[in-house]
């Protein structure tokens, strides 16, 4: 065991695959000398050599386009791209080869693949450096979609990823990337793709949320316990498969559902939750499902952020609303 | 830079200069013997075979769609001499990454006329090319395979094999940008890639001189410090000697290649497209004196090599081909688990539902009658 940040965690599942796997290969923008610009691959192109971690020309299309072709040859390749703004000229190869290339060759080629990047606001960044475009991922057939909200998570949901013969979407909430500490084992371990966790039981609203907004949650919760209103959090971290399993027992339970998530609200991954809840807990519900969302708008620059940003306040404003309709 | 081990013909036909690689002209006699590859009789009748039976079974193709017994499908005519020298490179370890117009070449790595017309019936069981060793399916996004390619070169090296990767796009295909980020990637790492730019003169309805300002398109490789070179797509022995000097430089590890292939789409872009509407006729005729099969006959015949009885052997070919796709008619069947099977390696439960809720749906249906 020791104390990681989710930087280091990932880090961590990464060596431990490069070195038991020769079939693994790193590379992305600043990924080999630098190590990233948030340094989540440090100190592995000096311990695996150039060929196995290493800076590609940058053209974010060409990266994942050429990732699949070494996967569908006999290697592992893990792919950043390095800020979510900048998935969209890889959007082509995702939708139109990474996501297919398995269909249509009948099972002839699978995919082991993994594309990570950081997302999600609250740094205070650049325009293209705040999104949160996880529903677009979601969308697409023939893709997983991760998002691991702690340190311990993000190195078990990663080894995971790296092992899954399916490619991986591998979304890393940058706001917490070294903003939670936690004691995390040095040995390889993976937690299941498509299994969300049940954080804290409740039983009067089920919270459902993931990435760096469990932490907000967390705070909103203690609002919420100082209120007398017990809340059940639930952890997705994983987008897609989605766990219809996990949702639907909670929210039979506790009758009522309240989604937090930074993207927009409209055709978004809270969207899928509470259709989940009507169509799975219809009958059980006391209130309507309720989404505790970014708007309509792109992310604010940094003087307008906080309007933008889910606070826990907002999410326990929420949460008092549904619980007293 | 100039590399210094360039082959000779890279410099020869400098695409700078905007000059062409050509050995035999419209009526077979050889123009350029420095350079002519020295093949014996047997290849140059097997090459010609090979073009012969690609044209039929094309041909037949286009036919078979006309009669409604067949969905869209992207015609070869006026191509063949570059699939066909194409494929007499490739060998069964090396890889083809095909975009859409290269059936000979897929014909050589073992793909059936079964499997192609399958797959031109809608079923993705003929596309996928099942038997073809190292051979990705079909790319209708265009460019996109280019990359695919890059990764398989670099796959190749890292891994130390012995094999090439060969790979086809249009002439409107240049203008995307995966077609120069390919190239850029494949020149920095340096992968044994072999890039072929199938120029038949139209992407669709649009003319090259629409898609580029430059001289040609060979010339796109100068700025990626790659070798590129222009060749003359309706010549056999252009095409065989760009090839097999362009799997060499590659195999030994000199980095990719970049080839276009001069030629002219004699037919339409696909079975939906009437070329009367952008192109002359005119046109159209003066590119037919160029065809491939026509100038290596007329080489082969006064070489006095042209010992293959045609007429017996297009009946040949095309009862055979008739076969091939009345096996493909007779199993075009779709059960639905194909619609889901193949998605993931382990189908996540929200798709094993949907399958469950529409097999329900299913039994219900059949329940009702």
């Amino acid at each position: 065991m020791s104390v990681m940040t989710m930087v280091k965690a990932i880090n961590n599942a990464l060596d431990i695959k490069l070195k038991e796997d020769s079939t693994v290969v790193i590379y992305g923008e600043d990924v080999g000398v630098e190590g990233g610009v948030f340094r989540v691959t440090e100190g592995l192109q000096k311990k695996y050599g150039v060929e196995r971690v290493f800076d590609s020309p940058l053209a974010e299309s060409g990266i994942v386009g050429t990732a699949l072709g070494m996967a569908v040859s006999g290697l592992r390749p893990i792919v950043e791209l390095q800020f979510e703004g900048f998935t969209f000229p890889a959007f082509n190869q995702i939708a139109s080869n990474v996501s297919r290339i398995q269909n249509r060759s009948r099972g002839k080629f699978n995919v082991p693949m993994v594309i990570r990047f950081p997302y999600g606001g609250g740094i205070n960044a650049l325009e293209h450096h705040s999104d949160s475009p996880e529903a677009l991922f979601a969308h697409i057939p023939g893709l997983k979609v991760v998002i691991p909200s702690t340190p311990y998570d993000a190195k078990g949901l990663m080894i995971a990823a790296i092992e899954s013969n399916d490619p991986v979407i591998f979304m890393e909430p940058k706001r917490i990337y070294r903003a939670i500490k936690q004691e995390v084992p040095s040995e390889k371990y993976s937690l299941p793709l498509g299994k969300a966790k049940v954080i804290q039981e409740g039983s009067d609203v089920t919270v459902v949320a993931f990435g760096a907004l469990i932490r907000e949650c967390q705070k909103a919760i203690a609002m919420g316990e100082e209120a007398g209103i017990s809340v059940e959090l639930i952890d997705l971290r994983t987008i897609y498969p989605i766990d219809r399993e996990t949702i639907r027992k909670s929210v039979r339970k506790t009758g009522r559902i309240v989604v937090v998530a930074e993207a927009h609200e409209s055709f978004s991954v809270g969207s899928e939750l509470i259709a989940i809840a009507n169509e799975e807990a219809f009958l059980y519900l006391e209130a309507p499902p309720r989404r505790v969302m970014g708007f309509d708008t792109i992310v604010p620059l940094a003087q307008g952020e906080h309007y933008f940003i889910i606070h826990p306040d907002r999410i326990f404003y929420e949460i008092e609303k549904t619980f007293k309709f | 830079m100039i590399q210094e081990n360039l082959p000779a013909i890279f410099r020869d036909f400098n695409p700078l200069e905007n000059k062409m690689l050509s050995l035999i002209d419209n009526d077979g006699e050889v123009v350029n013997p420095k350079y002519m590859p020295s093949l014996n009789d047997a290849i140059v009748i097997e090459a010609y075979k090979q073009m012969l039976y690609e044209r039929i079974a094309d041909e037949m193709a286009v036919s078979y769609q006309r009669q409604g017994r067949m969905y869209t499908y992207t015609p070869n005519l006026g191509q063949e001499a570059i699939h066909i020298a194409a494929g007499m490179h490739i060998r069964e370890q090396d890889w083809l990454v095909p975009a859409f117009r290269e059936m000979g070449t897929l014909l050589a790595k073992g793909v059936t006329m079964k499997e192609m017309f399958l797959f031109y019936l809608g079923n993705e069981r003929g596309g996928s090319f099942q038997n073809a060793n190292h051979t990705l399916p079909i790319a209708i996004s265009i460019g996109t395979q280019l990359h695919h390619a890059t990764g398989i070169g670099y796959s190749v090296k890292y891994r130390k094999k012995d094999e090439a990767v060969f790979t086809f796009i249009g002439d409107g295909g240049t203008s995307e940008g995966d077609f120069s980020e390919a190239l850029n990637f494949a020149g920095v790492w340096q992968v044994p890639v072999v890039f072929t730019i199938q120029n038949n003169q139209y992407a669709i309805s649009v003319p090259v001189r629409s898609q580029t300002k430059s001289i040609n398109l060979a010339v796109k490789s100068v700025a990626f410090g790659i070798p590129g070179i222009k060749v003359d797509g309706n010549d056999f022995f252009a095409m065989y000697l760009a090839y097999q000097t362009a799997a060499a430089h590659a195999l030994a590890g000199n980095g990719p290649v970049l080839i276009e292939a001069f030629t002219y789409r004699l037919g339409a872009h696909t079975t939906s497209d009437d070329p009367s509407k952008y192109r002359k006729k005119e046109e159209e005729n003066e590119w037919g004196l160029t065809d491939p099969l026509l100038r290596l006959k007329r080489y082969m015949e006064k070489k006095g090599i042209f010992t293959i009885d045609e007429k017996k052997l297009t009946e040949e070919y095309k009862k055979e081909i008739t076969g091939q796709f009345l096996d493909a008619e007779k199993n075009k069947a779709y059960p639905y688990d194909d619609v889901f099977d193949h998605m993931y390696t382990d189908m996540p439960d929200e798709l094993k539902r949907q399958k469950a809720e529409y097999e329900e749906f299913l039994n219900w249906k059949e329940n009702r009658r």
